[in-house]
């Protein structure tokens, strides 16, 4: 077993067979992974009679282009789109603005009842939404908020959500305290220090969150369904649910309407990836 | 406030801020951020009472009443939570879908994805690739996914019993339209999510050190012994959380079955023969289509109980396995 440590003269064959034996595993099940979407990609150019041909056809020639014309028609995608785009957008600043606030009051300043507070606020991470979903469901008829954005948009206000403040007062506890005591000192108030000193510190862990809750809104499927009623105010979600259950099923439209939802997110994931990772990687370290 | 501020002073332990010079923090600097401190959390605290605390007081409240949501709640003491558990047998039969999923769902999450995080840990050229690969369907909108494997798993046309029937010449199973494969498939639908526990083990085990690897290599230790002797008990903590979030996660599925739900809307979805009833589905069906609000809010609150009592066992267990490097550290 000693070759393990002493194996630096080139590569020999168990190493070669490891390696190959690694990427057939990679590939094979990188295959299977990947498969699903590329069959949603493929299916949305195909025409009626490809849809369900054997075998696969997995790359439609001529590509049908117009399906995504007809989803964006028949889907009113374009409204969706709008309505989803002006939920999320003010969701997410909600999110960012008061979640960093009570996430610098937990990581930055000491006052009776902290540590008692926070620890309700990780007892709440734990709470499933359901026992919430009725009474606050009434809440909002009470208010006569339902068949608006409000329900949608303004929870976002309160916090943001108690996740997005645990991953915040994590970050800003790794920030060096010489760098607040020396504005304390130089006379910069504690919002100050938020507003010139903190939030433009923290703009990783800041875009980690905006990226999540861009997610977190951009996906919801519960909320929009029990709070939105007329179909002018549906989401992009409740846009695709239609298509889904409609009585004729064309499945090339509902995968062109399925990848029009999707691809926002995957823009999203693609030029901000490192910052997903981060976010991650800061939540699963502390369990 | 100057009361209110004057404890803290006491309750701070000395030795947490040794450098600090007491003199800059007169009493009246303390105050000043305690005050702030309250500012700058009040909006959570609001919500906390608003959008949390209140409902999670008045749900158990409307638990103990009939109530429709338009007139005023009736009071009914235990009676939903006596219906329920001893009359309902809708609601047991929504409990042995829920156990039945959770755990084939969360097994495959918890191993499998700590398995997959081992091979895409290996140091070879496009792991990064593979990653994303990976990675990427646990980021799909769940109502996109779930409209791309109605459509995979359709009994006709669907890829999968294509592939089954003209591959192995093996006529596939009617999966989400049978009452015994429903939950199988979406048990299959949501192994295609497993990237995301799979991102979370791998930030773990890129948190044990390589020297520990070398050190155990140079005393002889081979491949499976430091699996089992390094890499799990310091990715313990990983797995607790992975465990846990899979579990309350797995316990509130919902929107698959009600995308699932057909075409009838006039129908309250449970899947094929209710084979599909899950917790939260009952508790939508009773409290959204049903308007019978009390009955639904008594189903959460047991929902909340059984979770709570769940995650209490499983804190109470984790003490055996799971290992905390600060708290060795620290002895």
């Amino acid at each position: 077993m000693a070759h393990i440590a002493l194996d630096q003269f080139g590569r020999k064959p168990h190493q070669v067979a490891r390696t190959f034996l690694l990427y057939c595993l990679l590939i094979g099940l990188g295959c299977l992974f990947a498969m699903p979407l590329v069959w949603l990609i493929s299916t949305s150019l195909k025409s009626s009679e490809q849809v369900g041909a054997w075998p696969p056809i997995w790359i439609p020639y001529p590509p049908q282009w117009q399906n995504y014309a007809v989803a964006w028609t028949t889907g009113h995608v374009s409204l969706y789109f709008v309505n989803t785009a002006i939920i999320t957008l003010l969701a997410t600043i909600g999110q960012l603005i008061t979640a960093s606030m009570a996430a610098y009051g937990f990581a930055r300043l000491r006052f009776p009842g902290r540590e008692f507070l926070f620890a309700v606020l990780l007892a709440t991470l734990m709470l499933p939404y359901v026992v919430t979903l009725i009474p606050t469901y009434i809440l909002f008829k009470n208010l006569s908020w339902l068949n608006t954005f409000k329900p949608l948009i303004v929870p976002a206000y309160f916090g943001g959500g108690a996740f997005y403040i645990f991953l915040l007062r994590q970050f800003f506890k790794t920030l060096p305290t010489e760098i607040f005591e020396q504005a304390t000192i130089d006379g910069a108030s504690n919002y100050r220090i938020y507003y010139q000193i903190l939030l433009p510190l923290s703009k990783p862990a800041l875009s980690t969150v905006a990226i999540f809750g861009f997610m977190q809104h951009w996906n919801d499927f519960l909320a929009p369904l029990i709070y939105i009623n007329s179909p002018e105010k549906f989401t992009l979600a409740l846009g695709l649910r239609q298509f889904i259950q409609r009585t004729e099923v064309r499945y090339q439209e509902m995968m062109a309407m399925a990848l029009m939802m999707t691809l926002p997110i995957l823009l999203v994931f693609f030029f901000f990836q490192q910052y997903f990772i981060r976010g991650v990687v800061m939540t699963g370290i502390k369990g | 406030m100057r009361q209110d501020a004057l404890p803290v002073q006491e309750r701070e332990p000395a030795a947490q801020r040794p450098s600090k010079p007491r003199g800059i923090w007169t009493s009246s600097i303390r105050r000043r951020e305690a005050f702030d401190g309250y500012i700058f959390i009040l909006p959570w605290f609001l919500g906390l009472l608003i959008f949390i605390l209140g409902p999670f007081v008045a749900g158990f409240y409307y638990s103990l009443t009939e109530y429709d949501s338009l007139l005023a709640p009736q009071w009914l003491g235990l009676e939903n939570y006596e219906r329920i558990l001893f009359i309902d047998p809708r609601f047991w039969l929504a409990v042995y879908n829920t156990a039945w999923y959770v755990t084939a769902a969360v097994v495959p999450q918890v191993i499998l994805g700590l398995l997959l995080a081992l091979l895409l840990n290996q140091k070879v050229r496009g792991i990064t690739f593979f990653r994303t690969i990976f990675f990427m369907p646990s980021i799909v909108p769940i109502v996109a996914s779930v409209a791309l494997f109605i459509f995979i798993l359709h009994d006709r046309f669907g890829l999968l019993n294509e592939i089954l029937f003209q591959i192995f010449g093996f006529v596939g199973p009617h999966w989400l339209t049978s009452p015994d494969w429903s939950k199988p498939s979406l048990v299959i639908w949501s192994l295609w999510g497993i990237g995301g526990g799979m991102i979370i083990y791998l930030a773990g085990l890129q948190g044990i050190p390589e020297t520990l690897y070398e050190a155990a290599a140079i005393d002889g230790a081979g491949a499976l012994r430091c699996f089992w002797k390094i890499t799990i008990p310091l990715i313990s903590p990983t797995i607790f959380f992975v465990l846990i979030m899979g579990i309350i996660g797995s316990f509130q599925i919902f929107t698959p079955v009600f995308l699932l739900g057909g075409t009838n809307y006039g129908q309250a979805a449970a899947g094929p023969m209710d084979s599909l009833l899950f917790w939260v589905v009952y508790i939508y069906n009773q409290g959204f289509f049903y308007f019978r609000m009390g009955y639904a809010s008594a189903i959460a609150w047991l929902l909340f109980i059984v979770l709570v009592i769940l995650t209490l066992i499983q804190f109470r267990l984790a003490g055996r396995w799971v290992y905390y490097e600060d708290e060795a550290t620290n002895r």
